[in-house]
């Protein structure tokens, strides 16, 4: 298994990545970890003309703390987010899945927003971005714009990135004061796809919030509103809403089973974790 | 750098096992394959060829990584280690001689994946506990042990690097 043949470009900053993936349009792929790039290279899933390696490029490479975000840039390695202490805090929920993301030896090269662009449905950073409310920066010759999770995941491994266009940076909420943060998740083996992967927030109010991977083919969130006695009900409509299927790997009936209870677990997690 | 057309060749220079290296790769050439076929480092094992059976791992600027999920034209500049560098001369590194210890290979193909991996989290967490050791090894398949002689290894390198570093 070897990629098909393919130009490829280092580029010197980001003005010349954007203007080379502008030129090449849906020929044209980023190259950062190749964490999830590679694979389908190598399997020719993917045969891209042009690939844009953009892992060097400083500017991708920063994370900066702002006033309600933490802005993590597309070069940004997730074993530097992993590694790095002052981020599991501000970023609870983040530095709660990020063990789970792959392996080791798949962290230490694959970047957060290489994850979020590959949007494969049991992943742990797409669940965060929706469970968090958090945004992607998307960019386009000089024109950028800035899209919720709804916004940016649109089906199974499908993004609103359009051809020519890259993701420039992702901005995480900062952890919230008084709220609680969990995750959990089931898969066969350690590291391995989640069969469901559950997020959950306890707000310091009441209120709380179920995000759910692998069942529908984008995450998916609950809203629980405070002092409600049905959560269980709710709980359990929203694991039908999401419209399980059967696969090599677990039932559609499982799927749900997993969402109430694991996502019910999740959730008391989150309560009992509020500051 | 200029971009490169795909039939192209151009020449990188990284830093195998402490050694600066020289290599002509085409963009779409595999590390792994350019260690194995240009560089004659063959202890790099080639399994799956799609980051999932951890047999490829090396090091990369000390880190452990797939090299089979990574482009060789990736390594300019960089620095790699592979399993031929853990051994001094004939005497085996204290990873190495654990797992002859405990028969924790048997046909060997996943070993210098695992080793790679093993040597790179004892440079970062010397104290790393069985849980530590298990999560990295999650990260690569052996059909032949069922794991627990490995495991059992892992232990007694760490145990026996540590000693080694207090003794000297």
């Amino acid at each position: 298994m070897k990629p098909a043949a393919f130009d490829y470009l280092a580029p010197a900053d980001l003005k010349e990545a954007l203007t080379a993936l502008a030129e090449a349009g849906e020929d044209g792929r980023i190259l950062a970890g190749g964490q999830s790039l590679v694979p389908m290279l190598n399997m020719r899933l993917a045969r891209p003309g042009l690939l844009v390696d953009v892992s060097r490029l400083p500017e991708l490479g920063r994370i900066e703390e702002r006033r309600d975000v933490i802005r993590i840039g597309a070069g940004v390695r997730q074993v530097t987010v992993e590694r790095r202490g002052d981020l599991a805090d501000m970023l609870p929920l983040v530095a709660q899945a990020m063990p789970w993301v792959g392996h080791e030896q798949l962290r230490s090269r694959g970047t957060i927003c290489g994850s979020l662009a590959h949007a494969d449905p049991s992943a742990e950073l797409p669940l965060c971005l929706k469970a968090l409310g958090g945004s992607v920066t998307l960019q386009r010759g000089r024109k950028s714009r800035t899209l919720s999770a709804d916004e940016f995941f649109i089906g199974m491994m499908f993004t609103a990135v359009a051809p020519g266009e890259m993701i420039v940076s992702v901005d995480f909420p900062k952890r919230e004061a008084g709220a609680g943060y969990a995750f959990r998740e089931l898969a066969r083996r350690a590291g391995d796809f989640a069969i469901v992967g559950c997020a959950a927030i306890a707000h310091a109010g009441g209120a709380a919030r179920l995000t759910v991977a692998g069942v529908a083919d984008t995450p998916q969130a609950l809203d629980l509103p405070s002092g409600s006695a049905d959560w269980d009900e709710r709980i359990n409509d929203f694991a039908w809403s999401l419209g399980a299927r059967d696969d090599l790997h677990a039932t559609a009936r499982y799927r749900r089973m997993l969402v109430r209870r694991l996502g019910r677990a999740t959730l008391e997690e989150a309560m009992s974790c509020r500051a | 750098m200029p971009r490169m057309k795909a039939g192209e060749t151009r020449e990188i220079q990284f830093r195998l096992n402490g050694r600066e290296v020289t290599v002509r790769v085409a963009p779409r050439d595999l590390m792994h394959d350019v260690l194995r076929h240009r560089l004659g480092a063959t202890g790099t094992h080639v399994g799956c060829e799609h980051g999932v059976c951890g047999a490829c791992t090396v090091q990369v600027n000390g880190a452990p990584a797939r090299s089979c999920l990574m482009l060789a034209g990736q390594a300019d500049g960089q620095d790699i280690r592979t399993v031929e560098d853990l051994c001094d001369g004939a005497d085996l590194s204290p990873i190495q001689a654990a797992f002859r210890d405990n028969f924790a290979l048997q046909c060997g193909f996943c070993t210098a994946g695992i080793l790679m991996s093993l040597d790179a989290l004892f440079a970062r967490d010397p104290d790393a506990g069985e849980t530590a050791i298990r999560d990295t090894l999650s990260g690569h398949l052996c059909r032949c042990t069922g794991y627990a002689p490995i495991v059992r290894a892992a232990l007694q390198a760490r145990d026996s690097i540590k000693g080694g570093q207090t003794d000297a």
